[in-house]
């Protein structure tokens, strides 16, 4: 078994000191693993990676109760920016692409941590290898570019602050289905590179076909954890979450009931 | 057409549009690094020219003075971050422009508080006497003969500081790493956060050099309008100048600037009648403003709001 990269243990978020968003969940990322969090809208995914990216006092919103370490070392208020210059990137739901800036300043702005512009001239040509479409749009406006190539941007911007850990805040998010899979594909590649992926999807299958560790979060709890093959094996998840159930209609009491079960984790 | 007449019009409008682009880059910087408002850049004006001249009636020398007061103005926008944008960061933006409205309130009745209210004049010949500004104008005519106008001195060293700062400003922005991150967190602070762009030390550059700016426009005006509360007026022009030029950039400052001086000087001289006597030009700028913004409302050089369908 290899190294804990990223550790979360029993973490509670309050967003304005009232709405509770997360109510413990504990969570592993192995060194070079892809580990997928699923779970429905508004179930805690996008918290969980923002409690681990620093970002959510942005949102009003705090870590209650629990830790996150990161290489063993508390990074619970460690600041975003100090967290990038560490290793961990994320990438916003929704690309959150500067749109005034041109594809290459776009990219170019997830250097800023680095002293060095040498190498960030390098970085920028091993982002233009991974993502072949945009080298060809690297002077238009971000802006105006397609959703595919806007995430492509965003994940690039992340890459070029070498990250050892990534955290992928839905790749899949209005794209098309060709796209999302050249987008995981390229992850896949990465990850053979040796960066490791925290990635929060809906779309279930596809994050687990990629992934090596599953999580699925639901109100706030983590629900079921597993090996990625293993979940996609499950029968309630086939039914809740990838739509593929035993013959004929369930009836949604009957699913519910895989769900009540308190996890015997956390 | 007296022709002669109509080219010092027109020098007149240019030279006067600089001031009004000098106090209009200032707005400028904050409204794009942070989408704010900054309501309070007149008061910076009058705090940083006061503190200059006050120390000078005290006897210290020019360049100390000016070197003292940019460093007063430097910390006091890093301390405007500290207290007032800060902690108001991620909230709505018209929160922010309230907070402004505040800071300029505060900083009129803090610059009386440790200054005073007195009206203060201002010989910058005085102290630039380093052979660079005469106080007499230029006779044109001594070097083109047909064209007998007059240019003050002063007018023609106002536009070279400007148009170098202009210039320091478009290096700073486009090719520096500090202005790149300065554009991409004007654009979208959560993704800036997210990249590993220190938010905090980008506001507190932005409002330092704010304040240097605000330094040195409020020193050019001072010379012509004296240092009291008339110089916040005098920031109001700047208002209409960022509405033509667009703002969110620096050029458009520059360029609305100069339209504004152009425009209501000609305005004043040619269509005063039209409009019903003399005194126009008090209000045509504002004039001139309402109209571009019916037929162009992102400016001349604005950024245009990009949306996906």
């Amino acid at each position: 078994m290899s190294k804990s990269l990223l550790k979360i243990n029993n973490i509670e978020v309050v967003y304005n000191h009232v709405i509770l968003a997360l109510r413990g969940v504990t969570l592993d990322v192995e060194e070079g693993k892809v580990v997928s969090l699923l779970g429905a809208n508004g179930s805690g995914k996008t918290t969980t990676l923002k409690a681990c990216s620093n970002l959510l006092h942005a949102e009003r919103g705090a870590i209650t109760k629990g830790t996150i370490e990161y290489q063993e070392k508390d990074i619970a208020n460690h600041g975003a920016f100090n967290l990038v210059k560490d290793g961990v990137a994320q990438v916003l739901e929704g690309r959150h692409c500067f749109s005034h800036l041109t594809v290459e300043e776009n990219i170019m702005t997830g250097s800023f941590i680095r002293e060095n512009s040498k190498e960030a001239k390098q970085d920028l040509e091993r982002v233009y290898d991974h993502f072949e479409r945009i080298r060809i749009r690297r002077k238009s406006l971000a802006g105006f570019t397609s959703g595919g190539e806007q995430q492509m941007i965003a994940m690039g911007r992340a890459l070029m602050s070498r990250p050892k850990l990534i955290l992928l805040d839905e790749p899949s998010m209005g794209l098309a289905p060709q796209l999302v899979e050249e987008i995981f594909a390229i992850v896949k590649a990465l990850n053979k590179e040796g960066v490791s992926f925290l990635i929060a999807e809906q779309n279930a299958m596809v994050a687990l076909k990629y992934a090596d560790d599953g999580y699925i979060i639901e109100n706030g709890r983590v629900i079921l954890k597993g090996k990625a093959q293993d979940l996609l094996d499950r029968p309630d998840v086939k039914e809740m979450y990838l739509g593929v159930g035993k013959e004929g209609k369930t009836s949604f009491r009957d699913i519910k009931y895989y769900h009540r079960r308190k996890p015997s984790f956390t | 057409m007296d022709w002669v007449y109509l080219i010092e019009v027109l020098v007149g409008g240019l030279l006067s549009g600089v001031m009004y682009s000098l106090v209009a880059i200032g707005f400028v910087l904050i409204y794009k690094s942070s989408g704010i408002f900054n309501f309070a850049q007149g008061t910076m004006l009058l705090f940083a020219s006061l503190t200059f001249v006050k120390m000078t009636e005290n006897g210290i020398g020019f360049w100390t003075a000016l070197f003292i007061a940019a460093g007063i103005m430097v910390i006091f926008g890093v301390a405007t971050e500290r207290f007032v944008i800060r902690p108001l960061a991620n909230q709505n933006l018209l929160a922010l422009f309230m907070a402004t409205v505040g800071l300029a309130t505060f900083q009129e009745g803090f610059s009386q508080f440790i200054w005073d209210s007195d009206v203060h004049g201002l010989q910058m010949n005085k102290f630039l006497d380093i052979g660079l500004l005469d106080p007499n104008p230029i006779f044109m005519s001594d070097h083109i003969p047909w064209l007998d106008i007059l240019i003050p001195q002063f007018d023609i060293f106002a536009s070279l500081v400007a148009g170098l700062m202009i210039v320091v400003l478009a290096f700073f922005f486009q090719k520096t790493k500090t202005g790149l991150s300065l554009r991409a967190v004007s654009d979208d602070h959560m993704a800036a956060m997210a990249v590993g762009i220190p938010l905090q030390t980008v506001w507190a550059v932005v409002w330092a050099v704010t304040g240097i700016i605000a330094l040195v426009s409020g020193l050019l005006w001072a010379e012509r309008v004296s240092v009291s509360f008339t110089l916040i007026e005098a920031v109001m022009k700047a208002l209409p100048v960022i509405l033509i030029g667009g703002l969110t950039s620096i050029p458009g400052a520059i360029v609305g600037g100069l339209v504004i001086g152009v425009g209501e000087k000609l305005g004043e001289i040619y269509l005063a009648d039209v409009f019903g006597g003399q005194g126009i030009e008090l209000w045509f700028a504002y004039f001139m403003a309402l109209m571009f913004l019916v037929v162009r409302p992102q400016g001349m050089f604005g950024e245009k709001l990009i949306e996906r369908v």
